[in-house]
């Protein structure tokens, strides 16, 4: 890593030197638009559209005032749910609008701000593309702040999406919710401003940075917990808690969206000063030094320690959800209370059971298909692998391309099997009730999920080029599984995914034909892609 | 140490990606235990020749046999044989070089301990560090310490020495001559012609997907031209007759001229005729002779343009 000399950083810059520190801002900023040209409207249009797609499905729903009326009588006496969604402060549809999606979308937008941001600063030195780039008559500051900029215009756009696409609800609420989650958003560009500064890694900038985001989650949860009003000083802390402090198309607290740019401008100072003090590619966090020998002897081994990192935090976050999700069953039945339509909804996600077994299979559902995300990103590790040319010493070794390619596909299967282990633990703690029959729950889902899996094997073994496609898939699952039954959408496309075919536990029966009918269908997709990575060339740079 | 048994043996080899032809008929011999250059501009197909002779593509016509044994359909018992190191190694960025090196070692089962200290030594490698904390030169290192501690007949290195510093570059090529002592054969890719001059038995001169030469350096200069400056006694005489002299340069007693190398004699009877009173007679280097194959192909493609333009 080369370090570049900057200016004295003890002599104070004047406006000349600001200029040149910024200077090439524009054209980077041209550059991180375009390079994100997929990765924004992506995330936009995923973010919009669960938002957008609220108000249909609470009308469905919750036609009527009473209804409505019902349902926050019930909401504010279940700490979970409010741990949850948070408090309600009206009971419009844009009311509830907010309350059942303000928080999350928010988490969404606080997501793409840190990925975009660390994309475009400590992604960019840690692969040394930087270092060209800064050598091209580009301003010490200027990646930073066109990182800063690019995330910038995301949450701009998307805060207009939300207004607009709210404002048949009411103008005013659609305004102050969408700049609310635009300014969460910005919030945690910032914070990622400062974690990029802080260590080497960009794997690692992003973790801090996610921390940081499940921190002000847990903090925000833990006050709606507490208070039925929002008024527990946790959630003041939280900007997470900003969103539901905004309170859209509730009598809009326009100043809490001050707090939002103070904190802006607060992370994006500490961001300027660290990088104005740091060489090009150095951090301010010391990375360890590793040991002078190593014990990895196997492509397995290999596989197993790359992606063992991945497996913990993926383990961790579905024992959490199993717990959360497990523990709310119970209130579940009151939110529902006697709303037929929503029974409807859980019984078309869950099946014809009781209504706590219904919504525990619906969610042990939902878990199961954010497991297909996990089986997608480790298959592909393969893909990364191979294209960073990091595969192609390890295969001029005496490792044939299907040993490779299998420790990294034992990590993929065994690993979602481990993950839906975790998750049925965590919904049995939190539930608190017999653990077979959610157990059994779990594990059901995992031959739905390998065949996601399997997909992606089958079309990276065809070609590299094709694999990102695999991400298409999971997306698609996640859509039809999570939107689907709330749009009542035709059977024909809810078969496409695998989720849709397997037995509704816990509840229903066991029926094992369709178990055993995507495990066989995993096996032969898994083994079509193996033969075709045999016969192909491998990726050259 | 050379024999004459044949190590890799790549004739009339093709391979096009899409629209692109990298190997256009390339042929490649190695014996076995010598040192073979093999050198070539950039996109010339040098890669491309060495991840077919590792099986990691496909040629699309032609044969390539490596240790005897077919690239592609024995690659993992080929493997055990050979070791690689890429022009650009990338490492794993949480994984310490020494790591890496001891990984490699036990995937190509198993590399000498004692070799494998002496290396990180020589080659002033830290192995504690964090693959993302190397430099270009450092990720080399790792990956020829790797190659050369690992008990293998053939190392396929790939300009392996292009990021290392002139002291590296000396330690590398005392590595080399050692591999060669100890009977293994080496196929060098470079573009370090002083580099290949001094470590290679016989290279190859590959472009456009094709071998334009081969053989003995001593072969190949054969093929070119020595320069020869003299002082004479008396006035030169009849040297512009002479076969095989190009830019003969004359002033006085002073002579300055080129000639083919195997006419280098009757220009010499020619100049003691006249009396010598110095003479420097220079090789033809490496540099030379790749030049003179680069830039004729340069000034064809030049030649074309200017046809082209001259149609239009």
């Amino acid at each position: 890593m080369t370090a570049v000399l900057g200016t004295a950083p003890a002599r104070r810059p004047g406006p000349g030197a600001l200029r040149r520190r910024l200077a090439g801002t524009a054209p980077l900023l041209r550059l991180a638009l375009r390079r994100d040209r997929v990765l924004i409207p992506v995330w936009l249009a995923v973010i919009t559209l669960m938002v957008l797609s609220m108000p249909n499905t609470l009308r469905q729903v919750y036609g009527t005032p009473d209804k409505r009326a019902d349902l926050v009588a019930s909401l504010t006496t279940n700490p979970t749910l409010r741990a949850f969604y948070g408090p309600v402060f009206d009971q419009s549809v844009g009311g509830l609008t907010a309350w059942r999606v303000g928080t999350f979308a928010g988490v969404l937008a606080a997501v793409m701000s840190l990925v975009v941001v660390v994309r475009h600063t400590r992604e960019e030195e840690e692969t040394g593309r930087q270092e060209l780039v800064s050598s091209a008559g580009v301003g010490r500051l200027a990646p930073l702040t066109a990182a800063l900029l690019a995330a910038l215009v995301a949450n701009t756009v998307l805060a207009g999406l939300l207004a607009v696409g709210l404002a048949g609800e009411g103008g005013t609420g659609a305004l102050a919710l969408g700049l609310a989650v635009g300014c969460t958003g910005m919030v945690f560009a910032a914070v990622a401003a400062v974690a990029a500064q802080l260590t080497e890694s960009a794997r690692l900038a992003k973790g801090i940075a996610a921390a940081v985001l499940g921190a002000a989650f847990v903090l925000r949860a833990a006050g709606d917990a507490a208070t039925k009003d929002g008024s527990s000083l946790l959630t003041w802390f939280s900007p997470v808690g900003w969103v539901e402090h905004t309170r859209a198309f509730a009598d809009e607290r326009w100043w809490v969206l001050l707090l939002s740019a103070g904190a802006v401008a607060v992370g994006c100072v500490a961001a300027y000063e660290l990088a104005g003090h740091r060489d090009l590619g150095m951090s301010f966090l010391p990375s360890r030094p590793g040991r002078a020998h190593g014990r990895l002897a196997t492509a397995g081994a290999l596989a197993r320690r790359l992606q063992r990192g991945a497996v913990l935090g993926w383990s961790a976050g579905f024992l959490l959800a199993g717990l959360v999700l497990g523990g709310m069953a119970d209130g579940a039945t009151d939110l529902v209370g006697d709303n037929a339509d929503t029974r409807a909804i859980f019984r078309r996600m869950g099946g014809h059971a009781g209504l706590t077994d219904a919504f525990l299979s619906a969610m042990v559902g939902v878990v199961a298909m954010v497991g297909a995300l996990y089986v997608v990103a480790s298959v592909l590790r393969l893909h990364g692998e191979e294209t960073s040319q990091r595969a192609e010493p390890v295969l001029a070794t005496p490792v044939g391309r299907l040993c490779w390619a299998a420790g990294h596909l034992v990590v993929a299967f065994a690993g979602t099997a481990l993950l839906m282990l975790c998750a049925a633990c965590g919904f049995a703690l939190g539930h608190g009730q017999d653990a077979g029959p959610i157990a059994a729950a779990c594990l059901v889902q995992v031959p739905a999920i390998w065949v996601v899996g399997a997909l992606a094997v089958f079309l990276y073994g065809l070609s590299p080029r094709l694999a990102p496609a695999s991400w298409g898939a999971a997306g698609a699952v996640l859509l039809i599984g999570w939107l689907g039954p709330a749009l009542d959408v035709p059977r024909a496309v809810m078969n496409l995914s695998p989720f849709s075919h397997l037995p509704k536990l816990p509840g229903g029966d066991l029926a094992w034909t369709p178990v055993l009918v995507l495990t066989g269908l995993a096996v032969v997709l898994t083994a079509a892609g193996l033969a075709a990575l045999r016969r192909r060339d491998l990726a050259t740079g | 140490m050379t024999t004459d048994r044949t190590a890799l043996e790549v004739s009339h080899l093709r391979k096009s990606f899409g629209r692109t032809r990298a190997l256009d008929g390339l042929d490649l011999y190695v014996r076995e235990g010598e040192v073979h250059g093999f050198l070539g501009p950039n996109g010339s197909g040098k890669s491309t020749t060495i991840r077919v002779l590792l099986g990691l593509l496909r040629a699309d016509a032609g044969t390539a046999r490596v240790l005897g044994k077919d690239p592609w359909h024995d690659a993992v018992e080929l493997h055990r044989r050979l070791a690689y190191v890429p022009g650009d190694v990338t490492l794993w960025r949480n994984l310490s070089g020494g790591e890496v090196i001891d990984l490699y070692g036990r995937l190509r089962g198993g590399l000498d301990r004692a070799r494998r200290a002496a290396l990180v030594e020589r080659f002033e490698l830290d192995p504690t560090k964090k693959g993302r904390a190397y430099s270009k030169g450092n990720r080399q290192k790792v990956a020829l310490v790797a190659a050369f501690a690992s008990d293998v007949d053939l190392l396929i290195l790939d300009e392996p020495t292009s990021g290392l510093d002139p002291l590296m570059e000396g330690v590398f090529q005392e590595c080399v001559q050692e591999e060669r002592r100890r009977g293994r054969t080496v196929l060098l890719s470079s573009h370090i012609l002083s580099e290949v001059e001094s470590l290679c038995d016989r290279v190859s001169l590959v472009r456009k997907g094709r071998t334009v030469e081969s053989g003995s350096l001593a072969e190949l200069r054969h093929l070119t031209r020595t320069s020869v400056h003299a002082e004479l006694a008396g006035e030169p005489d009849g040297l512009g007759r002479l076969p095989g002299v190009h830019g003969l340069d004359v002033q006085g007693r002073r002579v300055r001229l080129q000639v083919d190398t195997d006419k280098l004699d009757g220009v010499l009877r020619a100049l003691t005729a006249s009396g010598v009173r110095s003479l420097t007679s220079t090789p033809p280097t490496l540099e030379e002779l790749f030049l003179r194959h680069y830039q004729e192909d340069a000034d064809g493609e030049r030649a074309e343009r200017g046809d082209k333009a001259v149609a239009r």
